[in-house]
């Protein structure tokens, strides 16, 4: 049997291996370039562009919590000109990831992504206008996640990415005083991989056809290898990177070895393949 | 900048302090004084990101060529793990990151000041200047004696040293900013290099403005990655046509950062954790994490 790495999340996006570089974990891509090989790297994911530039939140933007992080960038970025002047000469911008657990800043809701009418709406609107595949980044603590997720999907997205950090506060017991300089923001990190994985396998059981990309606590090949067990065709990592720039290729090179124990094939032979007791209960049907 | 596998050679306690020694020669030969190396945290613990250090002194030649010195403020999980570290361990360690200091092309007369362990950055930068020429007089400054960093080595470096400590425990009463002034004049200052808590730094940058000094201070902001990829260290820094400010990352852009151009108030105002006195007036306790 040939056994690769490569993953094809249909619409014409192979992927080298089925692990990338969560958004806001790779920097422009340069500055990793010393620390690990990209051409072993599935994919990088920027961080959140927006249509003009935004300087972000106020420092400081990162706590450590157990197992984790708390952070809040506040969407600091050049802006949507700068950054295609920066990736023009660099074609292999092969799909977009449209981020849905910020606020709403039309309607003044707290989280777009928890509104099924809204979600609909702009991955409808992205997706319609988009040359390459629409990756719908939902909130991973969204209450109603299948609903969500259906909705994506119907609205023209090609796959998902599940998810967005939940939202956190650090405080400073020393000082009586908010970690976080915009006092709230979002937790990262290994201890966030169990909701990652409830919140993967209920979205691969109501749109099992389309791709999914499980990001959040992924440390590991055996942290990645759930992931796909549980719905997820491709992961993404975030704080692992940080602490590990080698992550990624560390954690495929373990991928690969654990396919190689199971004799399997691809990746894509481990997608779903939770074994839940027989009358667990079925996705509700829409 | 490297990522090498770094050998533990020792550890000791240096009053309040930790002096950690790793052999690291592709880092010890592009060290300079200002920047920084990122450790690897043991795996399986829960305290996770990598812990930032300002390079103490780098050893190129002699019987210890190829070692990097830091010191350690042992303050949280993290900087304890490493102040405990056996020698002959062995440290996931990236480096030299960050910008260091800039040395002053004809001016000769070198002010430096350094509160706590900001002098580690300091010493090194001092041994630089003294090895070109320039004129080195120091103030050092910490809450007691124990926190004064090398006062020998400070006094072996500087043809003049004002130590001042909270306490009057070493040297005298007061703040770093109390010996300023008379450091200044006594020495002649033609540029001053800093190090420190923000809030000082900020003081010192305020008297460099006001004698016009040119000024290079090392900044620390609580950093993820350290090398560019998250984007939370960032200090407002005004862009040199004057056309507003930009967040600027301090691990690529920094730590070193000309004052003149620090939105000191942008910075620090607003800080939730840097206002000097918790309500209720109840007293501030161990920063964290550290």
């Amino acid at each position: 049997m040939k056994r690769t790495l490569a993953v094809d999340l249909g619409a014409g996006l192979v992927l080298p291996t089925p692990v990338l570089i969560a958004s806001g974990c790779a920097g422009t891509g340069k500055e990793l370039s010393g620390l690990v090989d990209l051409r072993k790297v599935g994919g990088l994911v920027s961080r959140t562009i927006t249509l003009d530039a935004r300087k972000g939140s106020p420092p400081p933007r990162i706590a450590e919590t157990p197992s984790g992080t708390v952070w809040s960038t506040g969407l600091q970025n050049p802006g949507v000109h700068a950054f295609i002047d920066a990736v023009q000469t660099r074609p292999e911008v092969v799909a977009v990831e449209l981020h849905l657990s910020g606020p709403d800043e039309e309607l003044r809701r707290d989280v777009l992504g928890e509104h099924i009418d809204r979600t609909g709406e702009i991955v409808g609107a992205v997706a319609r206008m988009s040359l390459v595949p629409v990756f719908a980044k939902l909130p991973m603590t969204a209450t109603e996640l299948p609903e969500l997720a259906r909705a994506c999907i119907r609205a023209g997205a090609h796959g998902l990415t599940i998810g967005g950090p939940p939202p956190a506060i650090g405080v400073v017991a020393g000082t009586l005083r908010p970690a976080l300089g915009p006092v709230t923001g979002w937790m990262s990190g290994p201890a966030l991989k169990p909701i990652t994985l409830r919140a993967v396998f209920e979205a691969a059981r109501v749109v099992p056809e389309a791709p999914i990309m499980a990001v959040g606590g992924v440390r590991s090949a055996e942290d990645a290898v759930e992931m796909l067990i549980a719905g997820a065709s491709a992961v993404q990592i975030g704080t692992a990177v940080l602490v590990d720039p080698a992550a990624p290729v560390e954690i495929a090179r373990g991928i690969a070895g654990y396919l190689k124990e199971k004799g399997l094939g691809t990746p894509d032979d481990l997608r779903a393949r939770l074994r839940v007791p027989v009358g667990f209960r079925e996705p509700e049907e829409p | 900048m490297k990522r090498v596998r770094a050998e533990v050679l020792s550890t000791r306690k240096m009053g309040a302090y930790h002096q950690l020694t790793v052999v690291a020669p592709e880092i010890a030969e592009k060290a300079r004084p200002g920047q920084f190396v990122s450790i690897r945290m043991p795996t399986g613990r829960e305290f996770l990101l990598r812990r930032h250090l300002a390079i103490h002194d780098a050893s190129r030649r002699g019987g210890w060529a190829g070692t990097l010195e830091f010191v350690i403020d042992p303050t949280g999980p993290g900087t304890a793990w490493l102040a405990s570290a056996r020698a002959h361990s062995f440290l996931d360690v990236i480096g030299p990151l960050g910008k260091g200091f800039a040395h002053p092309r004809r001016l000769t007369n070198c002010l430096l000041v350094a509160e706590r362990h900001g002098a580690a950055t300091l010493y090194f930068l001092a041994q630089e200047l003294v090895a070109t020429g320039k004129r080195v007089d120091m103030v050092v400054g910490a809450e007691t004696m124990e926190q004064v960093l090398k006062p020998i080595e400070a006094k072996r470096l500087s043809q003049t040293v004002a130590i001042v400590t909270a306490d009057g425990t070493l040297g005298d009463r007061g703040a770093v900013m109390d010996a300023l002034p008379e450091a200044a004049d006594r020495s002649g200052a033609q540029v001053v290099y800093a190090a420190g808590s923000a809030r000082t730094l900020e003081y010192v940058a305020a008297f460099c403005r006001e004698r016009g000094l040119p000024a290079q201070m090392a900044l620390e902001e609580r950093m993820g990655c350290g090398t560019g990829l998250c984007q939370t260290c960032v200090v407002p820094i005004a862009r040199k046509d004057g056309s507003g400010y930009d967040n600027l990352r301090s691990c690529v852009d920094g730590p070193v950062f000309n004052p003149a151009r620090v939105l000191w108030d942008r910075w620090l105002g607003e800080r939730p954790t840097m206002l000097p006195t918790p309500p209720e007036g109840l007293p501030v306790t161990r920063s964290w994490p550290g």
